[in-house]
């Protein structure tokens, strides 16, 4: 399972262009790692697309840190 | 001048005089253009015209449903879209006070409704791909107002104002969204106007002439085109000096 944090941190670093470290589950997007609301529709398709998922619209607004995306990730795998 | 060869295209009202200028210019740059539209013998025709690959995708734009599946099914035949024309359009012109609520609410939801959806289902793709060009046909009442058509002018002039809002959503994406707003331009319409209206109308235009489809393409072109990649937001006014914006 921590295998999910891994696969979430590096579609971060690679769509943030943050340094891997910053990139723990506390951390929010917004706050943390410099996020703008574009960012994190575009995270969210690309987790969609790692983990072949969906993730409805309302769940979309409250995924706000690292923590909150592996969460909802690993429910739904 | 504008070279499209490799993009794809997508062309609503493709069976009318300024969408078939349109997808004929756009084929013409080089792109694959996908005719949408719902009288399909017409589509086919246009499509007869067309220099390189294209493909029919009907679509009626008041169900909704079919709206929605309209990108899909256009990408699975041409593949990922570039470039959206929404250039599909209906009137319904009463004045105020005879208009209908039918009238009203057909004319929003084909005009305005569909471009929304349309747009909503194609940004997605273009986002990922950091390259795509929305292009929204309004007219130049959407701007001017014109009486008897206050459905149809409030619904072009939601187009401009969601083209706004889209263009800054998008604009770090590589995406642009712009309309084109033609002024009179010459159609089956027109054509039967009688001869002392036609003058009339003619004396409102400087260029003292109406305007053709291809004026309209030639627009449309040079929005889809990589030249136009830091304009955005824009409605570019086609209408032989009739109105100055």
């Amino acid at each position: 399972m921590s295998d999910v944090l891994e696969r979430v941190k590096k579609i971060v670093v690679d769509n943030l262009d943050v340094d891997g470290d910053k990139v723990v589950e506390s951390a929010s997007f917004i706050d943390d790692l410099g996020a703008d609301s574009l960012d994190l529709v575009e995270l969210v398709m690309a987790f969609e697309e790692e983990f072949n998922i969906e993730i409805p619209d309302d769940v979309q607004e409250s995924i706000r840190t690292v923590g909150d995306a592996v969460t909802h990730i690993k429910a739904h795998i | 001048m504008f070279d499209l060869t490799g993009r794809t295209a997508l062309v609503t009202g493709a069976s009318g005089g300024i969408g078939r200028a349109i997808a004929q210019a756009l084929s013409e740059a080089g792109a694959k253009v996908a005719l949408s539209g719902t009288r399909e013998n017409v589509l086919e025709e246009v499509a007869g015209t067309l220099k390189g690959e294209t493909a029919i995708v009907p679509c009626n734009l008041s169900d909704a449903d079919s709206v929605d599946g309209l990108v899909g099914k256009t990408e699975e035949a041409i593949g990922p879209l570039d470039i959206l024309v929404a250039n599909a359009g209906i009137t319904r012109d009463k004045l105020l006070m005879q208009m209908k609520d039918d009238d009203w609410n057909d004319v929003l939801s084909v005009n305005l409704g569909s471009y929304f959806r349309l747009t909503k289902s194609c940004v997605r793709g273009m986002m990922k791909r950091r390259h795509g060009r929305i292009i929204g046909i309004t007219s130049i009442v959407g701007v001017t107002g014109n009486p008897g058509q206050s459905n149809y002018c409030a619904s072009k002039a939601g187009m401009i104002g969601f083209t706004k809002s889209l263009a800054q959503e998008v604009a770090s994406r590589g995406i642009t969204a712009n309309t084109i707003a033609p002024g009179f331009i010459e159609s089956p319409m027109t054509d039967v106007l009688p001869e002392k209206q036609k003058e009339a109308l003619l004396g409102q235009i400087p260029a003292g002439r109406l305007g053709q489809g291809s004026d309209i393409a030639a627009a449309a072109v040079y929005l889809a085109s990589d030249q136009a990649a830091y304009v955005t937001g824009q409605t570019i006014h086609v209408n032989g000096g009739m109105a100055m914006i």
